[in-house]
């Protein structure tokens, strides 16, 4: 927990957390708060940058906007959950830390989740890593050959791209087609081995989507819907998302 | 060979999509791969288990200290089952438990779920074990 205590300045026009208010269904039960700080005990991030969940509400509702529009400790808190699921009145403090994050000019925002939600905008892969449909296909296709050569029991198995009808449509977390491409393979065999009917797709293939984690709505709908019309143009059933 | 094991729960596909019902399968699963004797459950688990650090983008977020330090909660978790391996069945999951065990230097091994149903089933090739530790990096090996 942390222990520094709070200073209020002069009296601040309050219009944060009244904004997240109306965005959320029920208020997101923001004013409901009894201060018994379940959700603090058991959070990872409490006591980074002298933050935890229970105070990032409380200065919310006190009206702090400037400090917990500008606090670094939006982006420790992975917005797990673990804090509305202790709360006994279910209050979605992740909530108010995403809008948090969306309150900070885009270009301010974390390197590295800046740099990886633009990557994944370059193309239609919407990879995070850049890689691009035509990188993403050799690589399947290389390893999938070698792989039937050197293991006759998987001679006949399948790592399809844009296969028209199959029934799951699955991604694939870039990090294997572009770092360890041996790591695609294990479950490529358990889904031969079941004869499951399954495609990759060429446009939205990669699984993460940085654009969430940056709090930028436009770039996060892009990805998904991506993602989404290739399975729906395929005529897929089910989208099994692997990351 | 009493290799013991236990299982990271995912935050997104367990707290915050399915619940413990799909808690419970994952269980299901690893003791079916692992025998349940060689299975330890970290405490708390399922709908109220840890984050580990790894989500919400924080392996990029360039705040690799305070990650590190957000991570302690499960690493201590972790050392307290005394399992030779965790498998997590979510990429951010695993690049995070990963990370923790190199940097404290703690014992375990970080393993994909893909990878030890593929090693029980026996078809998990001598390319396929990069996760694996020396106990089990030539049991069973496909086609050799």
């Amino acid at each position: 927990m942390s222990s520094e205590t709070l200073k209020l300045g002069k009296k601040k026009q309050s219009i944060f957390i009244d904004k997240v208010k109306e965005l959320l269904p029920e208020g997101g039960n923001l004013g409901l708060c009894l201060t018994c700080g379940a959700c603090s005990s058991g959070c990872p991030a409490t006591g980074l940058e002298g933050m935890d969940p229970r105070k990032f509400l409380r200065m919310a509702s006190l009206g702090m906007d400037e400090e917990i529009t500008s606090t670094p400790w939006v982006w420790m808190c992975t917005m797990c959950q673990r804090c509305i699921y202790a709360c006994p009145m279910e209050i979605d403090i992740p909530q108010l830390v995403y809008y948090a994050r969306s309150a900070w000019p885009r270009e301010s925002r974390p390197k590295g989740i800046l740099g990886s939600c633009d990557m994944a905008l370059r193309n239609d892969s919407c990879s995070a890593m850049g890689a691009t449909p035509e990188d993403f296909s050799f690589v399947v296709e290389d390893v999938l050959e070698e792989y039937r050569e050197a293991q006759p029991e998987f001679k006949d198995m399948q790592a399809p791209i844009d296969k028209k009808g199959a029934y799951f449509f699955l991604n694939q977390n870039s990090r294997e087609p572009v770092t360890e491409p041996d790591e695609m393979v294990p479950l490529w065999k358990i889904l031969h081995i079941v004869g499951a009917d399954w495609t990759y797709g060429s446009k939205g293939w990669g699984g993460e989507n940085y654009c969430m984690f940056l709090a930028d709505d436009e770039a996060w709908e892009h990805i998904a819907r991506t993602a989404a019309k290739q399975a729906d143009e395929l005529g897929c059933k089910v989208f099994l998302n692997t990351e | 060979m009493k290799i013991k094991f236990t299982v990271q729960d995912p935050c997104q596909i367990v707290r915050k999509s399915f619940g413990d019902p799909i808690a419970d399968d994952l269980r299901f699963v690893v003791k079916t791969l692992v025998g349940e004797e060689n299975f330890i459950d970290m405490t708390p688990n399922k709908s109220n288990n840890y984050c580990c650090g790894g989500g919400g983008g924080f392996l990029q977020s360039g705040y690799v200290d305070a990650r590190r330090q957000y991570g302690e909660y499960k690493l201590k978790q972790i050392l307290a089952t005394k399992a030779d391996y965790c498998i997590t069945a979510c990429h951010n999951c695993h690049a995070q438990i990963h990370d923790l065990a190199e940097h404290s230097g703690a014992n375990y091994h970080t393993v994909h779920l893909w990878t030890l149903i593929c090693l029980s089933l026996g078809i998990l090739g001598e390319n396929e074990r990069e996760y694996l530790g020396p106990d089990l990096a030539d049991v069973a090996v496909y086609g050799a």
